[in-house]
């Protein structure tokens, strides 16, 4: 019995996405360095789709590899399906995760989050009407 | 290459101490207790097991309780002596901020049952100050328990200075010699060492045996009420498959003790030099005073437990003392009692050379943690902000 699935394994051995955008439309950044978890994403947002996500994190190897699977998971997708991406969905597309690692998926959704609100932020008028 | 680098979390058994244990699983199956001859055989095979390992650590042999490993020992010897302490109305204990959890957990209890407890700092280099524990001693003071080697850092400890004091002071003086046990010359009679924890796995040994050494006349409390095995200190029908063959591994480790020291010292040295090559990082314990085959570092901006797949998947096997490794929320205690902070004690790595490590292992060892924290650097953010300036380097 391994430690993680295998998709688990595949995405920490070979992270997708992984680097900086430097002309990103939105960036997030959560966690912290004194629990030993952060993510960083970087949206490029064009006609309100993500066109291109990357990330860069500190972690052990299922936030490597949630990072990597929601990467995957939003890019092409239009904000308001980003917007809805939960923990659970990124923690089942890597055939789930070890319960008291659950949280390496939370901080994926979260980072996610993060830049769609940086990004609303710097427009406004981008943000759907609730 | 195949690199078996976590010889303190286990070792190996030795094909002695397979051999010591086939043989009496197969032949010596009678119970100690029986009167008839098979039991008296088996008998006889436990007490030249026991008489075997008093002699390497220069103890009598009705000295030593055989226990289910180091974890027991270390929960009856303090119980025993707090106590024996309180019966005198002693009720404080002596410990340091690194012990093993074994040690720490009980006296947590312990404390949640009255004692008082106080626990010495270790400082930056690991090691516990004599003149600090001869000021914590007090009127009440019935126990100091401070290990002999940390199991995480390597760090030895002056256990002898310690032990002297203690006898002159008239207090108890455990000491958790877990990881020390076959690999350091120990002498309880010249140490001046009242118990002694010491667990088989650590020294080519079977998991789930180990030993408590108490000195003749320091009383000793149950953990476990039954029968009167273990002169009444310990029920339950004796392991002697096990027992017999923790001694053959001990009898062993011990009598290459000297040279295996000689060997391995170069090596960790070369490691740590190695190691030392990557920026930001740090030896965490003294460079000296300290285990001959452990090394551990920390390495700014990454984490433990990444490091140790991505080793893992290069033939290495590595521990750390990140949170994600030590299944909550904080890192290691140790690396915390030594001063690390949070973000520094995430990335590190503990590599303990077993007896068999060459120079080559050595090497591939190095090349392949460089190659793992370069690349696992190279998408941290954390990493991104000490070089681009935006934090400061800690290491």
């Amino acid at each position: 019995m391994a430690l993680y699935s295998e998709k688990v394994m595949e995405h920490f051995r070979h992270p997708r996405n992984v680097g900086v955008i430097e002309d990103a439309s939105g960036v997030g950044e959560v966690g912290n360095a004194k629990c030993g978890d952060i993510m960083k994403m970087y949206l490029k947002i064009e006609d309100d789709t993500v066109v291109d996500a990357k990330f860069e994190t500190f972690g052990c190897g299922s936030a490597i590899a949630s990072s990597s699977m929601a990467t995957e998971l939003i890019i092409g997708k239009p904000l308001s399906d980003v917007a809805k991406l939960t923990n659970k969905a990124v923690a089942e597309a890597l055939d789930g995760l070890p319960a008291y690692k659950m949280h390496c998926s939370v901080l994926a959704e979260e980072a996610i989050q993060s830049a769609l609100e940086d990004y609303y932020g710097k427009h406004p008028e981008k943000r759907p009407q609730a | 290459m195949k690199i078996y680098a976590d010889n303190a979390a286990t070792t190996k058994m030795s094909p002695a101490a397979i051999r010591a244990m086939m043989s009496c699983l197969e032949e010596t199956y009678g119970n100690p207790s029986s009167l008839y001859a098979l039991g008296q055989e088996a008998k006889e095979t436990l007490e030249k097991a026991r008489a075997a390992i008093a002699a390497v650590i220069n103890a009598e042999p009705q000295e030593i309780i055989i226990t289910s490993g180091g974890s027991e020992a270390d929960n009856q010897a303090l119980r025993s002596a707090a106590l024996a302490g309180k019966k005198k109305g002693k009720t404080h204990l002596i410990s340091t901020a690194f012990e093993h959890h074994a040690v720490l957990h009980t006296l947590k209890k312990l404390e949640d049952e009255g004692f008082a407890v106080t626990l010495l700092p270790v400082h930056e280099n690991g090691l516990v100050r004599l003149e600090e524990v001869a000021a914590a001693i007090r009127e009440d003071t019935c126990l100091v328990s401070v290990m002999t080697a940390n199991n995480e850092i390597g760090t030895v400890q002056p256990i002898g200075e310690i032990g002297a004091l203690c006898r002159e002071k008239g207090v108890t003086f455990h000491t958790d010699a877990v990881q020390a046990v076959g690999h350091l010359p120990l002498d309880v009679k010249a140490q001046q060492i009242d118990m002694l924890s010491a667990s088989a796995h650590k020294f080519h040994g079977p998991k789930g045996v180990g030993f408590l050494y108490v000195r003749k006349g320091v009383p000793l409390t149950n953990l476990i009420e039954g029968g009167a095995q273990e002169r009444g200190k310990r029920a339950g029908t004796e392991n002697v498959a096990a027992a017999v063959s923790m001694a053959a591994a001990l009898k062993e480790t011990a009598g290459s003790m000297a040279e295996t020291e000689a060997r391995l010292r170069p090596l960790r040295d070369r490691l740590i030099a190695g190691l030392g090559e990557i920026p930001h990082s740090a030896l965490n314990g003294d460079a000296v005073h300290r285990l001959p085959g452990n090394v551990n570092f920390c390495f700014e901006g990454i984490e433990g437990e990444s490091l140790l797949l991505l080793l893992d998947d290069r033939g290495i096997c590595a521990s750390s003392g990140s949170a994600c490794t030590s299944g909550s929320l904080d890192p290691s205690h140790v690396l915390l009692a030594i001063g690390r902070v949070h973000d520094v004690a995430h990335g590190s790595l503990r590599l303990t050379l077993g007896e068999d490590a060459t120079e080559e292992q050595v090497d591939y060892i190095i090349q392949n943690v460089k190659e793992v924290v370069e690349y696992l650097r190279s998408f941290s953010p954390i990493w991104r902000d000490l070089t681009s300036g935006k934090a400061a380097f800690i290491l």
